[in-house]
């Protein structure tokens, strides 16, 4: 559903300009969740905002769904790494969630409707009245997840989401985004720096080189559902599947391995 | 343990401020510190501003003051927050305005009266031209800043549902900005209610509290009079201010409860 091509992505220009993406290429098939792990400043946030429409690239194209991406995709929803500054502080818990659906030309009760049901997926059932400032970080991680939900997006994309958590609350919200993804017919792009988290929670992990991009490695993640953060992580086929992708990050191996 | 709770209290703070100043006005002229014939006692002032608050002719004064306060200062809104939007979000017409905007700025208002004198005939027309002048600088001033504070990340998650570049500054730079303006606001009705008084001090005119101050001069009891016309314009920028934060307190507790840091 998702097909990235030869994506280049250059920030500025002249000798100082910085070389973003070297050339992506990356498939995501329709119910797939992928995660993106890398180096840090390697380029991955580009390549979220290239895929939803926030950035133009470079060069190179995006296609979702068989059309090319110019413009924001009209069934793709972000959720980002920083939650306080993506809610609006203006808004309840509840109206911050039903806003996106103003784009599906849904009226009031409908909308409203969909962010209760939606809220009530990350088990924040009783949280629309409030503001998001009146929540948790965690908290407001899930009301972000939900507006994403609620949307009902053929694609969603997290950038680094669980990253300004703490380690108990990030265990917690990526058996949330496995949950309600097995509830969605919906396609997940995740873009992660923890590797852990990336074979956890991914049906695939694509490790990016150093800026400027590259596919330094694409492996499918086989383990036994449903996970579990104790099980899953104590399985010899995760621990070695983290060492692999561990390995692709520092850059040890040079060959991409396919194992797909 | 309750007299410091008692001192706490703000409110009560004040009005023993209050109290404490009265009696050192009034003892400083009992005393003859202060000879009451050139300035007059508290308590003579306090008994003519109540007198004032139930004349008819005085009442008059206050609501054209009041009147042209109100008009100038919504003409200011309605001029300053859109020109400010302008120049926030059109970073090239704003390097090409600038240097008007910062030649007309340091030039006080009160200056300019007597330009708009020879420009409106109309006196009411010249006090809300006057107002408006100098009132929207702090309104034009704070929705620039304002509309400059909103956070890119809130646009950018607008953006990423597909809403447009209009979508966005209704619904994210607008209700974001909206804080900053209510502080220039705030701050306008206070230069506002100045520049209306001055105007009336310096133009003349049939009515107005600036215009009732001038014209008592004539009275025998003039200063008592002068002088506590002058107490009751403090008293209505002491009221609208108060006005002003409890609706910025009630409208914008979100943003408080942000900068506080409370969660």
């Amino acid at each position: 559903m998702l097909e990235i091509s030869n994506l280049t992505h250059v920030y500025g220009g002249g000798p100082g300009a910085h070389h973003a993406l070297g050339g992506i290429d990356l498939k995501v098939a329709q119910g797939e969740l992928v995660c993106i792990v890398g180096p840090s400043g390697c380029g991955k946030s580009t390549l979220l905002r290239s895929i939803a429409g926030l950035l133009r690239p470079t060069g190179g194209t995006v296609t979702l769904g068989g059309k090319p991406v110019e413009r924001t995709p009209d069934d793709l929803a972000v959720v980002f790494q920083d939650y306080s500054r993506s809610l609006f502080p203006w808004m309840s818990v509840g109206d911050n969630v039903a806003l996106p659906l103003r784009r599906k030309g849904m009226d009031r009760p409908r909308r409203r409707e969909a962010a209760t049901e939606a809220l009530e997926q990350v088990g924040l059932a009783g949280a629309a009245g409030k503001y998001p400032w009146q929540l948790s970080g965690g908290m407001q991680q899930r009301v972000s997840i939900a507006r994403a939900l609620a949307y009902r997006p053929a694609l969603m994309l997290m950038d680094e989401p669980f990253g300004s958590v703490d380690a108990q609350t990030r265990e917690d919200l990526e058996d949330l985004t496995l949950r309600v993804r097995s509830h969605h017919d919906m396609t997940i792009l995740l873009i992660t720096h923890d590797i852990d988290e990336s074979v956890y929670v991914g049906d695939r992990v694509v490790v990016l080189s150093k800026a400027p991009a590259t596919v330094a490695g694409d492996l499918r993640v086989d383990l036994p559902g449903p996970r579990d953060q104790i099980t899953t992580r104590e399985n010899p086929a995760f621990v070695h599947l983290r060492a692999e992708v561990g390995r692709l990050v520092r850059g040890m191996r040079n060959d991409p391995a396919v194992s797909s | 343990m309750t007299g410091r709770s008692l001192l706490d209290n703000r409110l009560l703070c004040g009005a023993i401020g209050i109290a404490g100043l009265f009696c050192v006005a009034e003892l400083a002229g009992r005393t003859g510190l202060i000879d009451p014939i050139v300035f007059p006692l508290a308590s003579t002032v306090v008994g003519r501003a109540v007198e004032l608050a139930a004349d008819g002719d005085f009442l008059a004064d206050v609501v054209s003051t009041l009147g042209a306060w109100a008009a100038g200062l919504l003409l200011t809104v309605l001029i300053a927050v859109p020109v400010g939007f302008l120049l926030g979000t059109l970073p090239r017409v704003e390097s090409a305005l600038r240097p008007v905007l910062e030649f007309l700025r340091p030039i006080p208002s009160v200056a300019l009266i007597p330009l708009a004198l020879l420009l409106f005939s109309d006196r009411f027309d010249m006090k809300v031209a006057v107002i408006v002048y100098a009132a929207w600088w702090p309104v034009l001033i704070n929705t620039m800043y304002g509309l400059r504070d909103v956070d890119p990340l809130a646009k950018e998650t607008l953006r990423s549902f597909g809403f447009g570049p209009l979508a966005v500054l209704w619904r994210v730079s607008l209700p974001s900005t909206a804080p900053f303006i209510a502080t220039g606001v705030r701050l306008a009705a206070a230069i506002a209610l100045i520049l209306a008084i001055s105007a009336e001090l310096l133009g003349g005119g049939s009515s107005g509290i600036g215009t009732f101050i001038l014209e008592s001069g004539s009275s025998t009891d003039a200063l008592e009079y002068t002088v506590a016309a002058t107490i009751w314009a403090g008293a209505i920028g002491v009221i609208s201010n108060s006005l002003f934060t409890l609706a910025e307190r009630r409208l914008f507790h979100w943003h408080l409860a942000r900068t506080e840091g409370t969660r």
